[in-house]
């Protein structure tokens, strides 16, 4: 009689990542998730079913190897590992943090259907960390098609559009308008959720592949996409993001002590501010902070307000359930200390004499029925005003893209409406040999699908450069 | 790396520098601005463009050593680099021959107003220059104004050098014509001559320097109220409506960082400032 291996029981709970206490981290900037020893990994990677048809891969916009990669775990073979996932991703240890996995790869992983699914992002992380620590491989060369094609914006989607491109043989040559490389990864997501130096690490291996990175040149104002074209790039890929701020629109906005969003960012994270005056730029930030919003960017600078000493309050005009942030974002913020006032919106902020802001008034909102897109909107309840005291506000109910590009790109079709880059599915907009992806096309959206699209256009930008003669 | 080809002392505590970016030399345009950022913590300071040579690859600003980034720019000498000059911001002057144009520039924005009655007398204005400081010794580029412009006024505040104040131009402009005017400097300056010269409706445009970082319309601290709107220095502008600008409420925004812009300055003089010795140039 054949002997029956008995079947390993599966363990239902992922393995725990190690994070700072929410008592010691409000105080800090340092990086909240800790990440796994190799014994977790190990632990978590085991849990893993390798199925044959994994549909986890289904659900990363990338289209990442995931049960190779962990399977590598499983064998300790960690170089293999960290390489499988760069055949797909230029960006992991980038993607180990701030992916939104939950509504992604995990949401896939069959376990899910009778427990908590693989923790696919920690073990990406895992990999990313572990070649931070023994140092990254290059892939090997391949031999130069001698077509050049221009980068404009070094953020999540150009530099995986650089790195798909440079790797198939084009010369890349990437601009960016900043005086660093990285986009939202360096002056919008902060340090205690995605340190600098990880993104700087990722910017640098994708240099290393054979990408030009030239900084601090905005293009539409030094060149314009037709003039790259005419310098010898033939292919044009536009991943300038969502950088403009939108405000509110009430009175008293233009007060001191009230930020946007991407203002009170680029300063703490880009500028670091939180380390004034041993960094140049400063903030000032008051006692009573009022973060307008509900989104990943509200809870970041929700975060960021309390690490800097103040008390903080989320003003959300819908209620929990409609909150836009991950829910991950969410509790970290909670536990933090940070408190929430939902549905509630601001009316008109007042000023002190010096032109700094001291109260705003506000009105209670109520749920109405779900629209045709199952979209609850909102409407104010007359005669529920409130005022409230505060010193620093900081707006943010989301950002649009910037117009530079697309008013010095003549046939460049845009949505008027957001703002955004028309392109199809590919990326392709409407002048030839020109792609875009990112926030630029589909409005401020994720790191991922960021990614996601420059990863398609790199590969109908190759399509197309192959057909050219 | 933007290598300093030219530095030059124009008044007390004013600089300009001339540095290579052949990029952006290529592209400048009278009216718009450069961001430049130096050292590791270093900020992002916005500095309007005062010229620019395609030829020769250089673009040049001026700036005023009042805070500790622009006191420890002072310190840099023809040679050294500067680590990041981004630019052309802004949209471009509106330079076209308007016939009668008066240009007032104040202390260390008289270095770009220059290159706008440059451009506006190649347009075929004539052009009338008001030379405006606080004091006699920041009133810079006399010679430079002359040779450009058909007519030259200077003016004080304390009236240690040409008229006293800016009632001279009330005058002038009782009995004279203009078809443009256009103003650079201090918020205070920009802010009367628009008042003075509303009465006429003569067109007055103004170049507005809020607090900047980035300059590319991202953070949004540069906004201004004009003809009651909202708008951002850095993309709309720098120049805007005199007669629509909200003034007041700009000078209250410049100020809002001012503790921490003294602290800063404050702690670099502690630790010995510009410790090369060569701040004299």
């Amino acid at each position: 009689m054949a002997e029956t291996k008995p079947k390993p029981k599966l363990n239902k709970k992922a393995v725990e990542m190690a994070k700072q206490e929410p008592k010691v981290r409000a105080k800090n900037f340092s990086e909240v998730a800790l990440g796994y020893t190799e014994e977790e990994a190990q632990e978590e990677a085991n849990r893993c079913l390798q199925c044959p048809k994994p549909q986890c891969v289904t659900g990363c916009p990338v289209e990442v190897p995931i049960p190779a990669f962990i399977k590598c775990i499983k064998e300790k073979n960690y170089a293999e590992g960290i390489a499988t996932i760069k055949s797909k991703n230029a960006l992991p240890a980038v993607c180990g943090r701030v992916c939104p996995q939950e509504e992604q790869c995990q949401k896939k992983c069959v376990i899910s259907k009778i427990g908590e699914p693989v923790s696919i992002g920690r073990l990406e992380r895992y990999l990313a960390d572990w070649e931070l620590k023994h140092g990254s491989q290059m892939p090997p060369k391949t031999p130069p098609t001698g077509k050049k094609v221009a980068i404009v914006g070094a953020g999540p989607a150009g530099l995986t559009a650089a790195a798909d491109l440079v790797k198939l043989g084009h010369g890349v040559t990437m601009f960016e308008a900043l005086h660093v490389g990285g986009g939202v990864l360096m002056y919008g997501i902060p340090e205690f959720r995605l340190p600098k130096a990880i993104v700087q690490n990722e910017v640098n291996y994708v240099q290393k592949l054979g990408v030009d990175l030239r900084l601090g040149n905005l293009v539409g104002r030094i060149h314009t996409i037709p003039e790259l074209m005419e310098n010898g790039y033939e292919a044009v890929f536009i991943g300038s993001g969502a950088g403009l701020p939108q405000f509110i629109g009430c009175p008293g906005e233009n007060l001191g002590g009230i930020y946007s969003a991407n203002e009170f960012l680029i300063r703490v994270n880009l500028m670091k501010a939180f380390q004034f005056p041993e960094f140049d730029t400063p903030i000032r930030i008051g006692k009573h902070v009022v973060v307008i919003g509900g989104g990943n960017v509200a809870m970041d600078c929700a975060r960021s307000s309390l690490r800097l000493g103040s008390e903080v309050c989320l003003l959300y005009r819908r209620s929990r359930d409609e909150l836009p942030a991950r829910q991950e974002e969410i509790e970290n913020a909670e536990e933090e200390g940070i408190v929430c006032k939902f549905l509630a919106a601001p009316l008109e902020f007042y000023g002190d004499e010096k032109g700094w802001v001291k109260s705003m008034r506000c009105i209670a909102m109520e749920l109405c029925e779900p629209d045709a897109k199952g979209r609850r909107s909102v409407k104010q309840i007359p005669g529920s005003e409130f005022t409230m005291d505060v010193d620093t506000v900081i707006i943010a109910i989301g950002q649009t893209p910037n117009p530079i590009i697309q008013r010095t790109t003549g046939g460049l079709q845009s949505d008027p409406r957001h703002g955004t880059i028309c392109v199809d599915e590919l990326g392709k907009t409407s002048l030839d040999g020109v792609y875009a992806g990112g926030d630029v096309a589909t409005g401020a959206a994720t790191v991922i699908s960021a990614m996601g699209a420059g990863k398609r256009a790199a590969k109908a930008m190759h399509e197309y450069l192959s057909s050219k003669k | 790396m933007y290598k300093i080809v030219n530095k030059t002392e124009l008044a007390p505590k004013i600089k300009l520098f001339e540095v290579e970016a052949p990029d952006v030399a290529v592209k400048a345009q009278p009216g718009q601005f450069l961001i430049v950022i130096h050292g590791k913590a270093g900020e992002r300071v916005p500095l309007t463009i005062c010229g620019y040579d395609a030829k020769k690859g250089t673009v040049s600003f001026a700036f005023h050593e009042v805070g500790k980034t622009t006191k420890s720019f002072g310190c840099l000498s023809e040679g050294d680099c500067i680590d990041n000059v981004t630019g052309p911001l802004g949209n471009p002057s509106e330079v076209k021959n308007f016939g009668k144009v008066l240009c007032v520039g104040g202390s260390v924005m008289i270095a770009p107003l220059l290159l706008q009655v440059k451009a506006f007398k190649e347009a075929g204005n004539q052009v009338t220059t008001v030379l405006g400081a606080r004091t006699e010794e920041f009133i810079m580029m006399e010679d430079e104004a002359k040779t450009l412009s058909d007519r030259v006024y200077v003016a004080t505040d304390d009236g240690t050098k040409g008229f006293k104040g800016l009632g001279f131009l009330r005058d002038l402009l009782k009995t004279e014509k203009f078809d443009r005017c256009v103003v650079m400097g201090p918020v205070i300056l920009m802010k009367d001559v628009s008042e003075i010269t509303k009465p006429y409706n003569i067109p007055t445009i103004v170049t507005l320097t809020p607090i900047m970082i980035d300059g590319m319309g991202m953070c949004g601290v540069c906004r201004v109220t004009v003809d009651g709107k909202m708008m951002f220095g850095c993309v709309d502008g720098p120049e805007f409506d005199g007669h629509k600008t909200n003034f007041d409420e700009l000078v209250l925004r410049q100020r809002t960082m001012l503790p921490e812009e003294r602290l800063s300055s404050l702690l670099w003089e502690m630790s010995g400032g510009c410790k090369c010795g060569r701040n004299k140039a």
